[in-house]
């Protein structure tokens, strides 16, 4: 069947299966491999992008069910060779080891400082609780995204 | 890489459009709501549907509303709005305390209630809320729309009382006086299912339990009404005593499985332990004195 979905604010039609899952529309059919796949249960969250501004796990939706919403994967963030603050955060706080769960961590970041742009760190550990990562014990991701809502603050304050 | 086996895929554009269509298509047709129970099964080819009827699109299902008998939830509210709603908070707290634990924020952005009720997992924890409330929902198929109770929702694990070319369409839950209700869960780890859960309400009048609701979450092959520790407390006044006594029989009359959750002897403790607290809550809710 032929989807038109918005990724990161352009418009992809691609002719697909319906079983494809969003996952693997963005990485394989699209090319954007960013966003990345790490199980099969739905539990780790590193498939995490958002729909219409809301966080969703891309390995549990239907690429079909995405038509007529807008989808934005990790690659929106940096802007003109500009990093987003979430990005800044992650690399200030040292806020990954390998890497892997960070698209989902960076998404989920930006969507829960979009709509809650001075969360506590409980709301941030809750926030990213459908998220696993292996490697830094959740601390410094932590740290990482209140150093970007911080940034974010001051920024506000100049401008 | 788990991808569903194949099928086709249509988008459902209004309610009698899915029906017809599920219809049409006969036993190899599902609907799809927010697919977080449902693609999970296909990956593992616990479910090969032919046909998806997706109905994400039908806004008209998606809303809670107030009238003076009852709140009426749309099938295909989400999780997220459940949680947020300070409609559903102030009339029965048990819905907040449920959705704080339901699954992590992200699969609550569109897991809806209808596909939680209608998966007829035990282990939902809005299939014991709904059943502690005696929840009414409705059903609409071809020859229209019909109501069933909580109590005769649940006919077997993964099975309800929705025809195969049916769908349900809306929750209601009755508004009744001296209101009071809680939701208990224990579970191994945030996002999880529950080990074993238990949702209470208490009505009460004049400092009595005029009546209540106790229903049993992953503790049995469905969702189990407590039925006997209900008639134990109808009429008699609250006290830590009759909460531990409708405890032990809900240890009794739970039937779980042994699982990698847990053994059976700790579920069983657990139906006690959780029915005693989510009454203690209930019951201080409906005394306007929230306690935990
Ligand atoms: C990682 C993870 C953790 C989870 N943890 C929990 C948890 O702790 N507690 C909990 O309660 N749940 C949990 N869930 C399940 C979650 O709540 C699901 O969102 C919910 O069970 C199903 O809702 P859905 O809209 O996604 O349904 P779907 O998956 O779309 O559908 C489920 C079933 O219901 C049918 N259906 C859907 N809508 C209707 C309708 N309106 N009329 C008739 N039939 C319909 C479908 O055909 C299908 O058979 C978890 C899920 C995941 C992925
Ligand atoms: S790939 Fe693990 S949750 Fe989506
Ligand atoms: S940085 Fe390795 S899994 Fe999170």
């Amino acid at each position: 069947m032929e989807v038109t979905i918005t990724i990161n604010g352009e418009q992809v039609s691609r002719d697909v299966e319906p079983r494809q899952l969003l996952v693997h529309f963005i990485r394989e059919t699209v090319g954007l491999t960013g966003t990345h796949w790490g199980c099969d249960t739905s539990n780790c969250g590193a498939c995490v992008v958002l729909m219409d501004g809301l966080p969703i796990k891309s390995c549990t939706t239907l690429a079909a069910m995405c038509v007529g919403h807008e989808i934005r994967t990790v690659e929106s963030l940096e802007r003109s060779g500009n990093l987003d603050p979430v990005q800044l955060g992650f690399h200030e706080k040292h806020g990954l080891h390998c890497g892997f769960c960070t698209p989902g961590m960076l998404m989920t970041a930006r969507a829960l400082l979009d709509h809650t742009p001075n969360p506590t760190e409980q709301e941030i550990r809750t926030a990213i609780s459908g998220q696993i990562c292996r490697c830094t014990g959740y601390q410094n991701i932590v740290s990482a995204i209140r150093w970007a809502a911080e940034h974010e603050a001051a920024t506000r304050q100049e401008a | 890489m788990q991808t569903p086996a194949p099928f086709e895929y249509e988008r459902a554009s209004s309610v009698d459009g899915a029906i017809a269509s599920l219809q049409e298509h006969g036993a190899e047709a599902r609907l799809i709501a927010g697919g977080h129970s449902l693609l999970p099964m296909m990956k593992l080819r616990l479910a090969t549907p032919a046909f998806l009827i997706d109905i994400n699109d039908l806004d008209e299902l998606s809303y809670i509303e107030e009238d003076t008998a009852e709140v009426r939830i749309g099938a295909l509210t989400r999780h997220a709005e459940l949680l947020e709603s300070d409609l559903l908070a102030g009339h029965f707290p048990v819905f907040r305390d449920a959705e704080q634990v339901i699954a992590d924020p992200v699969v609550r952005n569109r897991g809806t209630i209808g596909g939680s009720l209608c998966q007829a997992d035990a282990a939902e924890d809005l299939s014991a809320v709904c059943a502690a409330l005696k929840a009414n929902v409705v059903i609409k198929g071809l020859d229209g729309e019909r109501t069933v109770n909580m109590d005769g929702f649940y006919i077997g694990p993964f099975t309800t009382a929705v025809g195969a070319d049916e769908i349900l369409t809306e929750i209601r839950l009755p508004l009744r006086q001296g209101a009071g209700s809680a939701h208990e869960k224990v579970e191994r780890r945030a996002g999880d299912f529950a080990i074993a859960a238990v949702s209470a309400a208490v009505w009460l009048q004049g400092g009595t339990i005029a009546d209540a609701g106790i229903a049993l979450g992953a503790l049995g092959p469905t969702t189990i009404m407590a039925t006997r520790a209900e008639e134990l407390l109808r009429g008699k006044a609250p006290s830590e005593e009759l909460f531990a006594q409708a405890g032990e029989i809900a240890k009794e009359d739970c039937s779980p499985l042994p699982d990698g959750r847990g053994p059976v002897d700790y579920k069983r403790h657990l139906a006690s332990v959780l029915t005693a607290r989510a009454l203690r809550r209930a019951t201080a809710r409906a005394l306007h004195q929230e306690a935990n």
